[in-house]
């Protein structure tokens, strides 16, 4: 039997409620994702403002880019927002997942607090933030003036933009991460820790050979997830400082927005895009090399 | 003393997460010259400062826009992704595999790849600055229809083979025995979905440029960067506070399956 016989055999065989059930997300992934991702594999080869007709320019947007300081610095910057976000976010989220995990009292009112920057639109916390931020008004330098220490630039000095823009998005999503690592420490079995007693390990010692090795897993997941979050970054910036001062806070995303809708540059934004997602795409892949299958159910 | 020394850590971290917050909506009733002191309380509180966001922007069509938006969005994934779980956990027909593989790869598709020609499908079919643009690209999702699909495969077996005994259809199978058995796993999808439309502003300031047709978020966006609240910080932090209500109202009623949802995410990673 030929194998095209075959095939129209099983589908006969099958129970065609199933393709019923599954045909409008067939629709939907040939339209919105399907028909996208070739579409951008064709753009990235062309120049386009959207209204004239495109024009083949073959890799020439990937050479510009090597040319271009600005992909760079928003590479850079994105680089420099991970360096300070992903360690301050592992550090505070442990931290308190650690103590909430311990006897307390109203540990869910806590967990709860902490939580609410999560659910709360981006836009909110960056306005929020702006002012806290302000330099001459904002309650940070008040509070620190009080202390009788020196005003921060925090949003005014190019050097010191970026990170104030990471310690903001730790600030919003810190509680997502707390509540990661309290499901990974109540899935470390208890005699683990009664077994290392016994052998006489005390405190600081349980936590560095059986916590810590327990929670890699998670660590992983919230490194990954923190990453793809700082290639996103986008109505942070683009509310608080539109990419300033001397665009230190000019984020991939952001960038990739002006190319495309200020300056109408589809095909270069597009290539931009691409990039920006290979790079989340390798981050992705050496997860699944480092944490195995175990996390993906 | 040790448990002295976590509780105060922990109402530091409760300070530093929820003062903002009290600062915020304590600032946007409060008169302009008092808002920087760190002060909640002030003897001249008003609303003043909402009085005036009511004006200038159109906040209520906004905020109706986001509603209608989001619970559309939310409905239609819901639904549609109950129904491609429920055929793939539950249903035997060829291909299934393969469009089982198929969605695990589009969780993999960074949006930063489709953003562009997305916007322009849009642009093709006209649906810029209408609610079709801010609806129909989202109405289905990789990830809640995955995790439907894990759900419904714990449910038994001769339970849909005793339904379709009785002479029950696939549809009434799904919505009338599995749904009601299947509270968690929609609540967690509503939740998610309801959240990422509602608080979603990247797509809307791409996709509509009419006043009348955006989203409660995109319109404070562009109220605070366009120069319209004119640098008064009442005004800012009001438009601050009126978006941020309805999730936090919603967050304080259902605060713990907020929580539970979010915790589910990690899995995806």
């Amino acid at each position: 039997m030929s194998p095209g016989n075959k095939i129209f055999r099983l589908i006969k065989q099958s129970d065609h409620n199933g393709y019923w059930f599954v045909l409008p997300y067939v629709i939907f992934f040939l339209t919105f994702i399907a028909y996208p991702l070739v579409f951008s594999f064709i753009l990235i080869f062309h120049r386009w403002n959207i209204v004239t007709p495109m024009q083949w320019v073959g890799l020439k947007n990937f050479g510009r880019m090597f040319q271009d300081p600005l992909f760079f610095k928003s590479l850079v910057n994105t680089l420099i927002f991970l360096a300070i976000h992903i360690p301050l976010q592992l550090l505070v989220a442990l931290g308190l997942a650690l103590l909430l995990h311990s006897k307390i009292q109203m540990r869910g009112f806590f967990r709860a607090v902490y939580f609410l920057p999560v659910v709360v639109s981006g836009v909110v916390v960056t306005i929020l933030w702006q002012q806290l931020y302000s330099y001459d008004y904002g309650v940070l330098n008040t509070v620190l003036t009080a202390f009788n220490l020196p005003r921060i630039p925090w949003l005014v000095d190019p050097g010191f933009a970026m990170p104030s823009i990471a310690i903001m998005a730790t600030w919003k999503n810190v509680g997502i991460y707390i509540v990661l690592f309290l499901v990974g420490l109540q899935s470390i079995p208890h005699e683990l820790y009664e077994a290392a007693a016994i052998d006489g390990a005390d405190t600081v010692k349980q936590f560095f050979r059986i916590t810590l090795p327990m929670l890699n897993s998670t660590i992983v997941v919230i490194i990954v997830l923190s990453t793809i979050g700082g290639f996103s970054l986008f109505i942070e910036p683009y509310v608080m400082t539109g990419g300033g001062p001397m665009q230190s806070t000019l984020s991939g995303m952001l960038y990739i927005y002006n190319q495309a809708f200020y300056f109408n540059h589809m095909g270069y934004a597009a290539s931009l895009g691409f990039i920006f997602a290979l790079f989340i795409l390798a981050v992705v892949i050496i997860q699944r090399k480092v944490v195995g299958t175990e996390s993906v159910s | 003393m040790k448990k002295a020394l976590k509780y105060f850590v922990l109402l530091i971290g409760m300070v530093i997460f929820a003062y903002p917050f009290l600062w915020m909506i304590a600032g946007s009733l409060k008169p302009e010259i008092e808002i920087s002191d760190l002060e909640l309380w002030s003897s001249k509180l008003s609303f003043h400062s909402y009085a005036q966001v009511f004006t200038k922007i159109p906040i209520g069509r906004a905020f109706l826009n986001s509603m209608f938006v989001s619970l559309s969005v939310t409905t239609l994934v819901v639904v549609l992704g109950s129904m491609v779980g429920y055929a793939l956990a539950k249903l035997k027909f060829f291909g299934k595999s393969v469009l089982y593989l198929l969605i695990l790869f589009t969780m993999m598709i960074p949006f930063q790849i489709t953003l562009i020609p997305q916007y322009v499908l849009m642009v093709k079919l006209g649906w810029t600055d209408t609610y079709l643009s801010l609806i129909v690209p989202a109405m289905m999702s990789g990830f809640s229809i995955i995790l439907f699909r894990q759900f419904f495969m714990s449910v038994p077996q001769a339970l849909i083979d005793a339904a379709r005994i009785d002479g029950c259809s696939d549809l009434r199978i799904l919505f009338q025995l599995i749904w009601p058995l299947s509270r968690p796993v929609i609540i967690t999808v509503a939740i998610l979905t309801f959240m990422a439309s509602w608080n979603d502003v990247l797509w809307p300031l791409i996709v509509v440029r009419d006043r009348s047709m955006m989203t409660m978020p995109q319109i404070v966006t562009i109220f605070v960067t366009g120069g319209e609240a004119e640098s008064q910080l009442g005004l800012l932090l009001a438009s601050a506070t009126l978006l941020a209500l309805p999730v936090i109202v919603a967050y304080a009623f259902f605060q713990r399956y907020f929580i539970e949802s979010m915790a589910a995410t990690g899995i995806k990673g």
